[in-house]
């Protein structure tokens, strides 16, 4: 399946407001792509990726696709009153993702140890990292991940970029918007401030 | 269908564990304890207006969580994930009205068994308010989340959702006190279509809503 993952944009413009912030971007990602969306401060970063995720619409051009989406946004989507594995586990079960996988992720992103803790006494760090684990346990071919280092320390950065390498490796696309340094192999570069 | 179980379930556990769900029976029962007291215990009187009381009485329980019902998850980005997953917002709207249903509607239609009691309605009464209950809180539950969604990121979402629901609501109010009557047949029809309706449009106005809200 993930074989043939693939993602087009076709000359994509993007308003937001009554501001253009940027036109005419195209590119297209294959099986195992990348593309590290870069640019300063209210660039477009976020905008794009909401483009790609469907969350906008674009005011131009188009966007194809075959894959399922994973996203990490700004935000948790996690209930805060829960435990963290059972606010996980709500996923887990929308997206048909069997409990031993939940815990695995839990393990791989060193927050295991916080599965009975609920997610409102959770760091921003950690939060991060359960964010971080649904989208690796989605199974989905496609990430879109909106500055998916924020919050993050030295260790759990390297625990990204290796999961973002094994999920290349295996086939997917991913897309990430940061203005953090983040080393994702032989990423294609999307410069939005240029 | 999973991921609608999935919501559905989470909704309702929601709903029952934060005795949120328990409030607006409260709320129901207080009313027809304290009308006797405001308007003397003449069975008369109580007969005639109890059973239009009730109605207001339920009309203003299914406004109780408003303001909860959508921002906590507008806040969250839970809907964000479930667009994500291609599942359509008037799908997830129309999930999340009938767990509002079902946390609120069947715990009513019992308590107005001992609010029938305390106002000294007969058997005939209760049996035609739980009727126009069951046909008419989906009604009330629909133009609740409807409304709690046109609001959520409003500065004070809840006393305008209120402000916003309360003239859409009449129709039904007028309805199901006019269903209360011996010859209330044709109300009771009328009550059905104006239920019918807010159930059937809400979900594509809340959907509208929800996607408005990520512009």
């Amino acid at each position: 399946m993930r074989a043939t993952a693939r993602l087009a944009l076709d000359k994509i413009a993007c308003v937001r407001g009554d501001r253009l912030l940027f036109e005419g971007l195209s590119f297209a990602l294959g099986a195992g792509g990348a593309a590290l969306v870069v640019g300063p401060n209210g660039s477009g970063k976020s905008s794009l990726l909401r483009l790609v995720a469907g969350l906008l619409r674009p005011a131009a051009g188009s966007i194809s696709r075959t894959g399922e989406l994973a996203w990490l946004g700004e935000q948790p989507a996690l209930d805060g009153s829960q435990p963290l594995y059972r606010a996980l586990s709500y996923w887990a079960d929308i997206d048909r993702v069997d409990k031993a996988t939940v815990a695995e992720c839990l393990g791989y992103l060193g927050i295991g140890h916080l599965a009975e803790v609920p997610v409102r006494m959770l760091s921003t760090g950690q939060r991060r990292r359960a964010g971080l684990a649904r989208v690796i346990m989605s199974g989905a071919a496609i990430w879109l991940l909106d500055e998916p280092a924020n919050g993050l320390d030295a260790g759990a950065i390297g625990l990204l970029q290796s999961a973002v390498a094994r999920h290349l490796a295996a086939g997917g696309i991913v897309i990430a918007a940061t203005h953090q340094p983040l080393e994702i192999g032989d990423a294609l570069i999307v410069d939005l401030g240029a | 269908m999973r991921p609608l179980i999935a919501i559905l379930r989470r909704d309702l556990i929601h709903a029952f564990s934060r005795s949120g769900a328990l409030l607006p029976i409260v709320f129901f029962l207080l009313v027809a304890t304290l009308y006797p007291f405001a308007v003397g215990p003449d069975p008369v009187l109580l007969g005639r207006t109890g059973g239009g009381l009730l109605w207001v009485a339920a009309l203003l329980a299914s406004l109780l969580p408003l303001d909860r019902l959508v921002l906590e998850d507008a806040d969250t980005g839970m809907f964000d994930q479930y667009a994500v997953r291609g599942i359509a917002d008037e799908t997830v709207a129309a999930t999340k009205i009938m767990a509002h249903w079902l946390s609120f509607a069947p715990a009513l239609m019992m308590a107005a068994v001992p609010a029938a009691a305390l106002l000294r309605l007969d058997g005939d009464m209760l049996a035609r308010i739980e009727i126009g209950l069951a046909i008419g809180t989906p009604g009330l539950a629909a133009l609740a989340f409807g409304t709690a969604s046109l609001t959520t990121g409003l500065r004070g979402a809840g006393a305008i959702a209120g402000l916003l629901m309360l003239p859409l609501a009449i129709p039904l109010l007028i309805f199901a006190a006019g269903s209360l009557a011996p010859d209330g047949t044709g109300a009771l029809k009328l009550l059905a279509a104006t239920s019918l309706l807010l159930t059937a449009g809400a979900p594509f106005v809340a959907g509208a809503a929800l996607r408005a809200m990520r512009e």
